[in-house]
């Protein structure tokens, strides 16, 4: 099937009529997503793109059912946005925005704390191309048409590598069952683990294909998850075989700091999970495939 | 973003920290001035550059006498100071810091940073101070204090007593160190930052609490709210090329290859460079022009790419999704029409209209290398280094 959103799922814009918001809901709206409509502070009331338009996330909630939203707001106001969604009660946030402040993304973690595990919001991002069930819906804004429709879970950081590996599954006629860009900041919504757990769940995907980098703990948690919990196979790719410690590589959280956060040492403590490596960006797909025969 | 060792002090004083008298100055007669004003009769004249470990490679100085000063400045200024931490090419000193010397009785390590599994803010505390974090965990892991700081309510005052008896402090100074712990956790928290290390955090024969060294480190995405921290960047302590970019909007880093690299998203820009590795070869830069690539960041990008002398082979990687290849390969023939390259170019398009692209590129006038993957495009870079 896919996780976190399908055709069904009603979604709202948040930061509507932007230059972002409109085109890239024009995106979705073609790509078959059933956008319900959007927010804008101050523009409630009005029409954009042939649907209404709310002041609020709650109004927006009220009125159209909506449980799904995509933030298209600056940097400095995208933590607000993402509280007010959670406390609106939609179930899947995603993020796009670069540049969010850490101690914000700390400050929206504690916010969402308030709620029980069934009402809490998922934050997907920030600093993602987001998610999408191809075939389905797309939450994002990923070129929707290098995904086929498929039975692989891919979980990444960087958007134009996840399209790098979509596009070499496809060549290879291998679909996607759901996308999911977790983002490069060094904290974020949800975490490597947090969507392999949705994966193992999701009766639909068979094997999961996890593209990561340098930089933080999460891989090697994920890797962990998977070792204790998971049936499905892993396959992973890590970025970074060659970057310094203690620079920045572009993502925020791309950076080298504590022993397990090199590229080297990544894959060493996954392949002690059971993970499968692709052991270089050319041959995610391939490895991926190997993976699936495996299994049959 | 980093800021220097003086800087750093003066904010931390501003939340109650105590630091040593001190005084920056930019020439020698300014340093002796500034000794004879502080008084006292000896002195530390430290270089002023973005680097740790300053004191073993000489760039730091005690002096018994302001003419003394005044030598150690002349010494200091100017010149590069390569420590540990600079890399070979090491950091130009313009400012040194004098300061009145401090009778140490202790050395103590205080260190805050962002912890990114409990995704809270960490303080790391140990009575090994002076040297650095590393040798601590590597020869003195016991005596490493650990205390995870709940951002919602911030620091609370039994948590930094608890840092400051783990420190083996004197019962008598225990609060005075508490509120020292406590102001550099206001400054990490109210100021954005990412790390803040005193180290050493000294005990003196007067029994002040003082931060005798700081380094600090802040969130370049809080710096549009932080005008006063963004002020005190000092671009002399950044590579030159990664200045360049940076003012234009590119994420670059300057590595010690020769292959230049110029592609559209940061996890595809590190996968690259890792092809470029696999394939025997050695990245001269990590350049992500952004997801969208467009035209204008391009021909920045070549430009950039251009000022590299290292640069022997130019690769380009773009995988387009939104902004189409057809749009990507116009953006490239504009840039070549207005930067020379004298190097071989590889170019490799993928994603959304990658024929009309190729077409677009192999109709034009520009001089380069077709690859269709991404371990076609590092092989074909490689080879194109023996030409």
């Amino acid at each position: 099937m896919s996780v976190l959103i399908d055709k069904k799922t009603k979604i709202i814009i948040q930061g509507f009529t932007g230059k972002m918001g409109s085109f890239h809901a024009e995106e979705m709206i073609k790509y078959g997503s059933n956008v319900v409509g959007g927010v804008t502070p101050g523009k409630g009331g009005s029409k954009h793109l042939n649907l209404p338009v709310f002041n609020t996330v709650k109004e927006a909630v009220k009125s159209t059912d909506a449980t799904a939203s995509i933030l298209f707001v600056p940097p400095a106001f995208a933590a607000d946005s993402a509280m007010e969604a959670a406390d609106a009660g939609i179930k899947t946030c995603v993020a796009i925005v670069d540049g969010i402040p850490s101690h914000d993304m700390i400050k929206i973690k504690r916010y969402m704390r308030r709620y029980s595990k069934t009402e809490k919001m998922t934050l997907i991002g920030p600093n993602c191309a987001g998610v999408i069930s191809p075939g389905k819906a797309m939450l994002g804004i990923m070129p929707g048409h290098i995904y086929k429709e498929g039975k692989v879970g891919i979980i990444g950081r960087s958007g134009t590598l996840g399209y790098e590996a979509a596009q070499q599954l496809k060549n290879l006629n291998i679909g996607v069952s759901t996308s999911v860009g977790i983002g490069g900041d060094p904290i974020n919504g949800s975490s490597f683990k947090d969507i392999l757990e949705k994966f193992e769940e999701d009766n639909e995907t068979e094997a999961v294909l996890m593209i990561g980098e340098i930089g933080g703990p999460q891989e090697v948690a994920a890797g962990k998850f998977a070792k204790e919990n998971m049936k499905k196979p892993v396959i992973a790719y890590i970025a970074g075989l060659t970057a310094p410690k203690g620079r920045v590589m572009g993502h925020a959280g791309a950076i080298v700091s504590a022993y397990g956060e090199s590229a080297v040492e990544k894959v060493e403590l996954l392949k002690e999970c059971g993970v499968t490596i692709s052991q270089n960006p050319s041959v995610m797909g391939e490895t991926v495939k190997s993976a699936l025969n495996g299994k049959t | 973003m980093d800021i220097h060792e003086y800087q750093a002090k003066k904010i931390l004083s501003g939340f109650g920290v105590t630091i040593p008298r001190g005084g920056i100055v930019y020439s020698p007669e300014n340093a002796e001035n500034k000794a004879r004003e502080l008084g006292g009769s000896k002195w530390v004249v430290k270089a002023q550059i973005h680097s740790g470990a300053r004191g073993k490679a000489g760039g730091i100085i005690v002096c018994n006498s302001p003419l003394e000063v005044a030598q150690a400045a002349d010494k200091l200024l100017g010149k590069k100071l390569v420590t540990n931490q600079t890399g070979p090419e090491g950091k130009i000193t313009n400012r040194v810091y004098i300061e009145e010397a401090t009778e140490i009785k202790k050395e103590l390590y205080l260190g805050l940073v962002f912890d990114r599994s409990s995704e809270s803010i960490m303080v790391v505390a140990s009575t090994e101070g002076g040297m650095s974090v590393e040798e601590i965990s590597k020869n003195k892991p016991e005596t490493i204090i650990r205390s995870k700081i709940e951002v919602a309510v911030g620091m609370q005052k039994f948590q930094a007593r608890e840092i400051a008896f783990g420190l083996k402090i004197e019962t008598k100074l225990i609060a005075r160190a508490a509120d020292t712990i406590i102001g550099c956790y206001r400054a990490f928290s109210e100021l954005d930052a990412t790390m803040v290390e005193v180290n050493p955090l000294v005990i003196s024969n007067q029994d002040q609490i003082l931060a005798l060294d700081c380094k600090m480190s802040f969130d370049n995405n809080a710096l549009f709210r932080r005008n006063q921290v963004s002020e005190l960047r000092d671009k002399t302590q950044e590579n030159s090329n990664e200045v360049y970019a940076s003012d234009r909007g590119l994420n670059y880093v300057s590595l010690d290859g020769n292959i230049g690299n110029i592609i559209n998203g940061a996890g595809l820009a590190m996968a690259s460079m890792d092809m470029i590795k696999l394939a025997g070869g050695e990245p001269a830069n990590f350049l992500d022009v952004g997801g969208g690539a467009t035209p204008e960041k391009i021909v920045k990008a070549f430009k950039l790419i251009s000022m590299d002398k290292k640069v022997k082979v130019i690769l380009v990687n773009i995988f387009a999704g939104i902004n189409r290849c057809d749009w990507v390969a116009e953006g490239i023939v504009q840039a070549l029409a207005k930067i020379e390259i004298k190097v071989p170019l590889v170019i490799r398009l993928a994603g959304t209209n990658v024929e009309k692209g190729n077409k677009i590129l192999k109709e034009s006038k520009i001089n380069y290398i077709e690859a269709k993957t991404l371990e076609d495009a590092a092989n074909k870079a490689v080879k194109a280094l023996g030409k």
